[in-house]
């Protein structure tokens, strides 16, 4: 089943076109994630899959009506977005941050149900930054701070997220962790999540369907064997990968590569 | 694990010193003046209708200019708060970004044509000249996808407010209006009538109620408009009636001091370290906090060099320069 697909969709600025009548399909409560070099449209498409920047033609289509005609309070109680590095937020505690993704559900001034306190609790527990609550958010780490802007995302109660590029500025370890909570969302919660990822191997692992975009257009989409290979790696990164497969996951991963010869400069 | 403790103190108490602040500094401001008085004469003018020289000067004359201090203080204080929510831009300022410079022209130009027009028209010319200076300065500020940094916009802001002076102070010229202008424009808070105030008070009042039931939306405004719209907000319409609440604070103040620079950067960032980011928490604490502040300024420009009048835009000046200096200095935080 099909919730959330893209209809012919173009997005540009001015007469740049940088998604080019593309069409979609997000599997419902699967792992997607949107692979593809720096500037190839991705985190356009998401931002124009949630309604932040509008399309040239063709639409966004939710539960079979085009997003653009939704109201878009309604929309928020049905999708979250994560986007990119958000800016600072001086002076806000944590806890006030995470408060506001109870905004799609609040009227008049916003005061806070017991519904509403426990879902917050519930975001800072399984994100695990119960701990900062009463802390600043300038006052954090990069790492404690996604975390805490996903709580956000998570207290929005959404049957789909959206996150670009969730794992930036994490180490290693944190980088794992943020992709293990949102695995553990899909697989106890079935939430669908859609992501655009850097990192080959973190989507091969974690996706369920990857889509690889190359300036605007699909190159692939599919799942993990399909997606990883070396032909599919050359046309969207201009790389030449080895492919191997990972140890303990038994999933593709691109063991080591170079760049496409002639490619260089 | 020490377990971290939440606010300090809570809101309702700073709101409550804050008034307390206001109503100690309207005394001292009531009381001292070119000619002193005593706190039982300010009592008896406001409370009695005896008639003494004193009382009616103090009831004619002082408590109509501080009260007026008061919503002209909490007026471009908010608007200012609004402003550097809305685009956050730490330096936005009703007088730095053309809107004051707008309103002024806007004077100007009513006064050559229509000299006999009431105060309300001329508040009208201030709603729409406001309106003017400030679509020229974002007008600019969008001709580059992406935006200005905040210091290019108070660039914007200087040259489009030198443009809009240069038309008010032509056209009173070539109309010789000069004295008649300037008169409004740099009279400050001198000559504020009951009548103005009967004008001018209950729209101000207007327009902090309708800022305080948005300064939710305005608090998700100023962490990101891409995480405003993701939880659900219509950006654009709170945007326009933000923008509105904005020309209405800003045009009556105009229309009762004249230019008034600074207050609106100053007082925000005074606030915001007293209670946070919470806009919920900023507007009606800038309220209180910059008709604090314009009461003071009033009370030294009228006793600094008594029985002159110091210009009350200028005091404030002097203090908002190195405040926007520091501002820009420490990228956005005065307080940290």
């Amino acid at each position: 089943m099909v919730r959330l697909y893209t209809d012919d969709l173009s997005i540009g600025y001015g007469d740049r076109l940088i998604v080019k009548e593309l069409s979609i399909s997000i599997p419902d409560k699967k792992i997607t994630t949107i692979i593809g070099a720096n500037g190839c449209g991705k985190s356009t498409l998401l931002k124009t899959m949630t309604r932040i920047i509008s399309q040239q033609s063709g639409a966004v289509l939710l539960d079979g009506e085009n997003i653009a005609k939704q109201n878009t309070k309604d929309l928020a109680s049905k999708m979250a977005i994560l986007p990119q590095t958000p800016e600072s937020v001086s002076g806000l505690t944590v806890g006030e941050l995470v408060s506001y993704g109870r905004f799609p559900y609040q009227k008049g001034l916003g005061r806070l149900t017991k519904e509403d306190y426990d879902v917050i609790e519930w975001a800072l527990d399984v994100t695990g930054t119960t701990e900062f609550k009463y802390r600043s958010v300038d006052a954090l780490s990069g790492g404690q701070r996604q975390r805490v802007w996903i709580a956000m995302a998570l207290a929005q109660e959404t049957e789909i997220i959206f996150l670009d590029e969730p794992t930036t500025y994490l180490d290693l370890a944190h980088q794992l962790e943020v992709l293990n909570l949102l695995q553990k969302l899909n697989e106890e919660q079935e939430r669908t999540i859609i992501m655009v990822l850097h990192d080959l191997n973190q989507a091969a692992r974690f996706a369920d369907y990857i889509i690889a975009l190359k300036d605007g257009e699909i190159v692939k989409a599919g799942n993990c064997e399909d997606v990883m290979t070396a032909e599919v790696l050359e046309k969207v990164f201009a790389i030449d990968a080895h492919i191997g497969i990972d140890p303990r996951t038994n999933k593709p991963m691109c063991v080591t590569y170079d760049l496409l010869k002639g490619a260089e400069k | 694990m020490t377990k971290e403790k939440q606010q300090s103190i809570p809101f309702v108490i700073k709101f409550i010193v804050g008034i307390i602040v206001l109503i100690c500094i309207f005394t001292v401001a009531m009381v001292f003046g070119a000619a002193n008085t005593s706190v039982r004469e300010v009592w008896l003018a406001i409370t009695s209708d005896s008639a003494s020289d004193t009382i009616t000067m103090i009831r004619e004359i002082r408590l109509p200019r501080e009260v007026g201090a008061i919503f002209v203080g909490a007026a471009l204080s908010v608007a200012g708060a609004i402003m550097q929510g809305m685009t956050r831009n730490p330096l936005a300022d009703p007088g730095l970004l053309g809107l004051t410079a707008g309103a002024n022209a806007a004077l100007a130009i009513t006064f050559a044509l229509l000299p006999s027009i009431n105060y309300f028209g001329i508040m009208i010319a201030c709603f729409i000249g406001a309106a003017i200076g400030a679509v020229l300065v974002f007008g600019i500020g969008m001709l580059k996808r992406g935006g200005f940094s905040p210091l290019r916009m108070v660039l914007a802001g200087t040259a489009v407010s030198a443009f809009l002076y240069a038309i008010a102070d032509g056209v009173a010229l070539y109309f010789k209006i000069s004295k008649n202008v300037s008169m409004w424009t740099a009279g400050g808070l001198v000559g504020t009538a009951w009548s103005q105030l009967q004008l001018i008070i209950p729209i101000i009042i207007v327009g902090l109620i309708v800022a305080l039931l948005l300064s939710r939306q305005l608090t998700l405004l100023s962490l990101s408009e891409e995480v405003a719209v993701g939880l659900g907000q219509n950006t654009m319409r709170v945007k326009i009636i933000l923008f509105f609440i904005i020309i209405i604070l800003v045009g009556t103040s105009v229309a009762l001091v004249g230019n008034m620079a600074f207050i609106g950067l100053m007082v925000p960032h005074i606030v915001r370290a007293i209670v946070g980011t919470d806009y919920r928490l900023v507007i009606p604490m800038s309220a209180i906090t910059g008709a604090c502040f314009m009461l003071l300024a009033d009370t030294v420009g009228r006793t600094i060099n008594a029985p002159y009048e110091t210009p009350i835009a200028a005091i404030i000046a002097v203090l908002g320069l190195p405040f926007f200096l520091i501002i820009v200095r420490r990228g956005g935080k005065v307080f940290s």
